[in-house]
């Protein structure tokens, strides 16, 4: 068990040791887990910016501008919201390259409350042209994710959480690209889309609903912008009927992602496990995640009725 | 400075100012008092200060101006077409559909431009990027910020004058317009940023004084600024007159800061220009 976090820290230590124009910034954070690694090794290409998100944001793209990568790295609530006007001015609309690392996404700040916590965060980087969005499911994804975050030519935005979480299986490394998904099951029964934590959730689900019957095919949306399109639309064809799981806002995540490219492409019931436009509370991460609904049960119901509604 | 050059200076800044009438008027754009008053700074550093290749306009090696007073880039475009890094005729189809002059600058499209720009109150930020960036790679950059006096109103700019001390590079100049203007009036009465010097020098910079609008002040400030002890950066408050060159301009005659020239008002504002030179001709 362990978390998309950690992971990003050895991703982003062994592309450090790659490519000498890999530079961390971070907005005072004392999570050794992402920021150590690489800032032990290379200190001389580590920035602490101070609690000042903003201009974090512009000193990366001042670093972009002279030839450098610039691995930005603060809570996710901060990082897009509060510099969202330096991100668009300075980095999507110019579309430099910079890595933009929200961690704390979701509900993994916890204890912390609402404003810690972030589920507009996917929303506000998507409305974004030019920028793409990553959301690895565990560790060794989130790991490789750093090196490909780092040779993308745009602004990448990857969204990190600190719940300790299992890994998926072995990692195929050609499934991994900005604009992948990686099915993790394979069924005709109803096709289950997830990023994050809520894959663990789908997986679970997919067992449950396997004894009902029903054979889901589970897929990993890590890649939310672009979306893995013609992976999700073959599945749908084969199963008619569709669940998105994330632990994000219903608005402006991946649910409306799917349900956006279903409706234009093939029109299929799709049902969303998200955060029913709710700010979150204190509580522990777990906790959460059963009071917001977000748990493979819901994840069973939904699936048992687009089932009952599909259209093959 | 040598007479001479004084007169070159004046005289291109004068064409520079006659290009941002032209620009403002027919694009019937707003902000002419505030690209006026700035003016003279640009040219010098152009023609003067800055180590760039107008050929070559992505030389890795050039120094960078971040323009950060982006509703006042009618004169910066006015100054990179004379200084030869596109074609004057550009200038015209400025704010228009597809133009190579956007309404605010974007690097990707204008060679010379060095920066993202548009929202306010970054480039401090940027220029401090472009620092680091030269001392990983052990690069000799000198790198100068223009920036308006209203936007020192905004809360970034003071985020990156710290980060700009903690940095410690002396190879940052900041040019203040203080032209004591902003869009709905006089600065001072909307939201003060006096004392300005104080200010500055709390956040650990070097600050000097200037005409803005004269050259031998000017380049006393860039060498005051360059010879400096290395690890602060340097804040140069250069008072201007908003819409210099044009009385109407000066005077505030001309409604909001956003109003447009109308065409009579653009005759008159270039014949005013030119008789101050003595030299006709010259038309868009």
């Amino acid at each position: 068990m362990r978390s998309t976090l950690s992971g990003f820290g050895e991703g982003l230590l062994i592309t450090g040791r790659e490519r000498n124009d890999v530079v961390l910034l971070h907005a005072d954070m004392v999570d050794a887990e992402v920021i150590a690694p690489f800032s032990l090794e290379f200190p001389e290409r580590t920035i602490n910016c101070g609690v000042s998100e903003q201009d974090m944001v512009i000193t990366a793209a001042g670093l972009s501008l002279g030839g450098k990568i610039p691995v930005a790295v603060s809570y996710s609530a901060f990082l897009t919201a509060r510099s969202f006007d330096q991100i668009r001015t300075c980095l999507a609309i110019p579309g430099l390259q910079a890595v933009l690392v929200g961690t704390h996404s979701g509900l993994s700040a916890g204890e912390e409350g609402a404003t810690q916590q972030m589920n507009q965060d996917v929303a506000l980087m998507r409305s974004l042209p030019g920028m793409s969005v990553m959301v690895p499911s565990d560790y060794p994804s989130s790991s490789f994710m750093a090196g490909i975050a780092c040779g993308h030519p745009g602004p990448v935005y990857l969204r990190l959480g600190r719940d300790e979480i299992p890994d998926i299986g072995i990692l195929d490394e050609s499934e991994m690209r900005i604009g992948g998904g990686r099915a993790l099951a394979e069924g005709d029964g109803v096709t289950i889309c997830a990023c994050g934590i809520m894959v663990h959730e789908a997986m679970k689900a997919a067992a449950i609903l396997s004894q009902q019957g029903i054979n889901a095919e589970v897929i990993d949306c890590f890649s939310l912008k672009p979306l893995p399109s013609q992976l999700i639309l073959a599945s749908l064809r084969r199963t008619g009927c569709c669940v998105v799981a994330e632990e994000h806002n219903i608005i402006g995540g991946l649910g409306e992602a799917v349900a956006a490219l279903s409706a234009s492409e093939n029109p299929v019931p799709v049902r969303c496990v998200a955060v029913s436009d709710r700010y979150g509370q204190s509580g522990t991460p777990s906790e959460l995640q059963e009071y917001y609904g977000l748990t493979f049960r819901e994840i069973v119901g939904e699936s048992a009725q687009v089932w009952s509604m599909r259209r093959r | 400075m040598k007479a001479s050059v004084r007169h070159e200076l004046e005289s291109v800044a004068l064409e520079v100012r006659k290009d941002v009438v032209r620009m403002t008027g027919l694009s019937r754009s707003g902000h002419l008092r505030s690209c006026l008053s700035v003016v003279d700074i640009i040219v010098y550093l152009y023609w003067k200060v800055l180590r760039i290749r107008p050929e070559e306009p992505h030389w890795p090696e050039r120094d960078r101006l971040v323009f950060s007073k982006n509703h006042a880039c009618p004169a910066l475009y006015a100054v990179l077409a004379r200084r030869g890094f596109f074609e004057r005729e550009e200038l015209w189809n400025y704010r228009r559909l597809g133009a190579m002059l956007q309404g605010r600058p974007e690097h990707f499209r204008t060679p010379g431009v060095d920066v993202p720009g548009g929202s306010g109150g970054m480039g401090i930020g940027l220029a401090n990027g472009l620092l680091m960036s030269a001392r990983i790679d052990r690069l000799d950059r000198r790198v100068f910020c223009v920036m308006g006096d209203g936007e020192l109103q905004m809360g970034s700019v003071w985020e990156s004058a710290m980060q700009a001390a903690s940095l410690g590079s002396g190879a940052l100049t900041t040019f203040v317009d203080m032209n004591g203007i902003q869009t709905g009036g006089s600065v001072e009465s909307i939201k003060r940023i006096e004392p300005v010097r104080k200010k500055f020098e709390a956040f650990g910079w070097r600050v000097m004084e200037v005409d803005g609008h004269d050259f031998r002040q000017l380049e006393k400030s860039v060498a005051w600024s360059l010879s400096g002890p290395g690890d602060s950066p340097s804040a140069v408050l250069a008072k201007t007159v908003p819409g210099k060159g044009i009385t109407i301009a000066e005077k505030g005659l001309l409604g909001s800061p956003a109003c447009p020239l109308d065409r009579d008002r653009m005759e008159q504002a270039l014949r005013e220009l030119e008789s101050s030179s003595g030299v006709k001709g010259g038309g868009a």
